[in-house]
């Protein structure tokens, strides 16, 4: 407490969009805000893009293929791409929640470590699924 | 419920709807996870993944009781109250003047339905 007078830290209040290009949040922030980002961009796929790829893939053999069609464009497998990584990320990021919730490594080392865990998962599954994707392997 | 009080006399008392929310925000998740795991593992160990094996994932019955379309629209149900609370929360922390809140909150629930009667109406064509 001594030494904080004499150095004084810097403040963050009322964070305008300029502040938060300098404010580094730590990693269970970062998952935290990714969390936010990645249900927001799931939200938004639903209708527009998860719903209708579900309906050609179910209704008949010639949807399917066309549905098929549709994923072999590079655009589109972008977009999915990207919500795959909302997909990981928020799957990850929630299980950590509900580990939490049970108690489980909320003392600040480990729910700091779990963070950036479960943020790194979730980069790692969209490595390994977007070489599928864009048939590497 | 025990009853809180805050000093000698007030008596804390409230809708419990934070309460719901969260039990809600955590149950759906659960259920949504475990039905993610199941997609995961049976696209994995079916024998050959293509139109007919997909389709049954989301089609199939046990005797004459539509099990895959129940579970699959509990599945959708889940996604949609999920969404709902989350981005409420978003709407909440972000939108402050109540006319552009209720708005973005008004047009949140005619996308999440519209996405549930679009599903709906495809799965059970089905």
């Amino acid at each position: 407490m001594s030494d904080s007078a004499t150095k004084p830290r810097p403040q963050f209040r009322n964070l305008g969009l300029t502040d938060l290009m300098f404010y580094k949040l730590p990693p269970a922030g970062k998952a935290s805000i990714l969390h936010r980002v990645s249900g927001a961009l799931l939200f938004l796929a639903l209708p527009l893009v998860l719903v209708p790829l579900f309906a050609q893939s179910v209704q008949s053999p010639e949807t399917f293929a066309t549905m098929k069609e549709w994923v072999s464009n590079p655009a589109c497998k972008i977009v999915l791409l990207v919500l795959m990584w909302g997909y990981f990320h928020h799957f990850c990021a929630g299980i950590r929640y509900l580990t939490l919730d049970l108690h489980i490594g909320n003392d600040r080392a480990s729910s700091q470590r779990s963070g950036a865990l479960v943020t790194g998962v979730a980069l790692a599954l969209t490595v390994v699924f977007g070489l599928k994707l864009f048939g590497a392997w | 419920m025990t009853q809180e009080r805050i000093g000698r006399k007030r008596l804390v008392v409230g809708a419990h709807y934070g309460t719901r929310d969260f039990i809600v925000q955590r149950s759906t998740a659960v259920l949504m996870a475990v039905y993610t795991l199941a997609l995961v593992l049976y696209a994995i160990f079916v024998p050959s993944l293509d139109f007919e094996s997909w389709r049954a994932f989301f089609s199939f019955t046990v005797g004459t009781l539509p099990v895959g379309q129940l579970l699959a629209t509990l599945a959708f149900l889940s996604v949609a109250w999920h969404a709902w609370i989350g981005v409420r929360d978003i709407w909440m922390d972000y939108a402050h003047p109540d006319g552009l809140r209720l708005v973005l909150q008004v047009l949140t629930i005619l996308w999440l339905v519209a996405a549930v009667v679009f599903f709906a109406k495809i799965l059970w064509s089905l």
